[in-house]
């Protein structure tokens, strides 16, 4: 089959890979009808992810038919021709990470699970397409991916929604919708995001949903903030004004009630001399994560507001705002989505024409042209937003 | 020598021992044994596989059990690797888990059987019991050792990274198997 796959740092190629097969009883094997590429592929693109290997197989949103089951899959929940959305963490549903719908930290999914101990106290799950840390799946940027724990986590589509209006169930609308979900949000609230890119965007969408009474958007792309505010939300411009002072002016000088992170490690800064700190500390490799969204939010938001991280960090930060977080009775919440838990409502917001998840596709190519999409979609040429792949 | 490792396992702590307790399952989840064979009530015949140190076969006895709680075995007769392990089920705050508590005792002696059971542990010893643990857990609550296409041979990938690309096997890769 065609494959997307990790070729070195900067590199991606899309190459002939074999297909994939059963490997454990309760696998499934998809072929896939539609995927697309995150943020966080950039992430392991530009190298700030470790362990992965020349020849993995990218990509962890994808959806398509089922064309192959285990013997160990349920009948009930599972058969071969069944559509299915899958979300991007594998989770067993037996553990009891999964007991507790904490799917992302699933105890059972991560046969490289001894790595992910060393780098973050405790392992987390396994996930497609995303470095060996996380298990070495190979991901759904490909014609056919194999599925384990198949009657756990895929979403059955039943009705004709088309894959567009279905594909982002997989990670990044759960992801924005548990990003404002965390934020315990209050009719009187103001919600500020940092990142229009897509899961920011559905960050804002979700805040709104939630009852924000004002939901503002900060990123430095024109169109990205143009998008945003064609959603309904209030642009700010970081390379524009100051951040700070635009959120007190936007709140009577209260700050953002709550804050949500969703730009992660690769952030970029107005100010030149910390951005400059940050990226020296990172190329030297004394800091891995550039944390200037996350001090930001922090210095922002209202005592006893709530910052919300749904931006990927992968291992340490410097110069964290301790004092502002512990003075200031701020939360902090955070997570890799628990995509399982919300794929199933939010299907049913989007059938109720509540969420609109196509409002942010800008390109759609063949699978072959993986590699200029990732280009598309880094640069942030031709206005790209997000970019589908059909396979 | 002595490793200890931890573990909570979903499961009541009579269905945790139960499973322990047949000794013929350990093989199911710890990387270096090849076989178990119950050869009497207490006793049984234990064969660790080729990275261990070729053909090291030695017979155990039970000296202690206390059903649902605890199991305390030894190696018998003159085993190359004389060993002892023990291992406890306790009732987890939960109420519904068990916690595992293993100790395992090897008595590493010189000559090459000695200098290739410290090979087969390398610099961290105790990762080998944790992930024994970690397999154990997978098998309890989920049937079976979870596979990935870096780490596709279940208990038999040692190495967690490098390792082979997270992409499908070939049907030569997939035909040789572990060994590869």
């Amino acid at each position: 089959m065609r494959a997307n796959t990790w070729a070195g740092r900067n590199k991606v190629e899309v190459r002939d890979v074999p297909d994939p097969r059963i490997l454990n009883r309760r696998d499934a094997i998809v072929r896939i009808t539609s995927t697309a590429i995150c943020g966080s592929d950039l992430h392991l693109v530009d190298g700030y992810v470790p362990t992965m290997q020349d020849g993995d197989v990218m990509g962890h949103e994808f959806m398509g038919e089922v064309v192959e089951v285990g013997p160990g899959v349920d009948p009930d929940r599972l058969r071969v021709g069944d559509r299915v959305v899958v979300p991007f963490p594998i989770a067993c549903g037996a553990c009891g990470a999964c007991a507790a719908e904490l799917y992302s930290c699933c105890e059972n999914t991560n046969p490289n699970a001894g790595i992910a101990e060393k780098m973050f106290g405790h392992p987390v799950a396994g996930i497609f397409g995303y470095s060996h840390l996380t298990g070495g799946f190979a991901g759904g940027q490909a014609q056919y991916a194999r599925v384990p724990f198949a009657d756990v986590g895929p979403l059955k589509i039943e009705s004709d929604l088309a894959d567009e209006q279905v594909l982002f169930l997989s990670d990044i609308l759960p992801t924005g919708y548990m990003g404002a979900e965390m934020c315990d949000i209050q009719p009187s609230d103001v919600v500020a995001v940092w990142g229009a890119g897509p899961v920011g965007q559905f960050a804002m969408d979700s805040a709104r949903i939630l009852g924000a009474a004002k939901v503002i958007a900060i990123d430095k792309e024109p169109y990205r903030l143009q998008m945003a505010e064609r959603a309904g939300h209030i642009p700010v411009n970081f390379e524009e004004v100051d951040v700070r002072s635009r959120l007190l002016e936007l709140t009577g000088g209260r700050g953002p009630d709550k804050c949500i992170d969703a730009v992660g490690l690769e952030a970029t800064h107005g100010s030149a001399h910390i951005a400059t700190y940050d990226r020296v500390k990172q190329a030297v490799r004394a800091e891995s994560d550039r944390p200037h969204v996350l001090r930001q939010a922090i210095m922002s938001c209202r005592s006893g507001g709530v910052v919300s991280v749904i931006g990927v960090y992968g291992g340490l930060v410097d110069k964290f705002p301790a004092g502002a977080w512990m003075n200031r009775s701020l939360t902090l919440r955070t997570g890799q989505c628990h995509v399982q838990r919300y794929m199933k409502p939010l299907l049913g917001r989007i059938e109720r024409g509540e969420i609109d998840p196509t409002r942010i596709i800008t390109h759609r190519l063949p699978l072959d042209e993986a590699e200029r999409g990732f280009e598309l979609f880094k640069n942030k040429q031709d206005h790209c937003e997000k970019v589908v792949l059909k396979p | 020598m002595e490793l200890t490792a931890t573990t909570t396992i979903r499961k009541p702590a009579p269905e945790v021992y139960a499973f322990w307790r047949d000794l013929e399952n350990l093989p199911t989840f710890m990387a270096h044994l090849e076989e178990v064979r119950t050869t009497g009530d207490r006793t049984s015949h234990w064969v660790a596989n080729a990275p261990f140190g070729k053909d090291v076969q030695w017979d155990a006895e039970i000296l202690d059990e206390a059903p649902g709680e605890k199991i305390r075995w030894r190696s018998t007769g003159d085993a190359d690797v004389p060993n002892a392990g023990t291992v406890r089920f306790m009732p987890a705050p939960d109420g519904v888990s068990t916690e595992v508590h293993v100790v395992l005792l090897y008595d590493i002696p010189g000559g090459p059987v000695g200098k290739a059971v410290a090979k087969y542990f390398g610099e961290e010893p105790h990762q080998q019991l944790d992930d024994d643990l970690r397999r154990l857990k997978q098998v309890l609550e989920t049937g079976e050792v979870v596979r990935s296409d870096g780490a596709p041979w279940g208990k038999r990938a040692r190495k967690e990274f490098p390792q082979r690309p997270a992409q499908p096997l070939s049907d030569a890769e997939f035909a040789k198997g572990a060994e590869a």
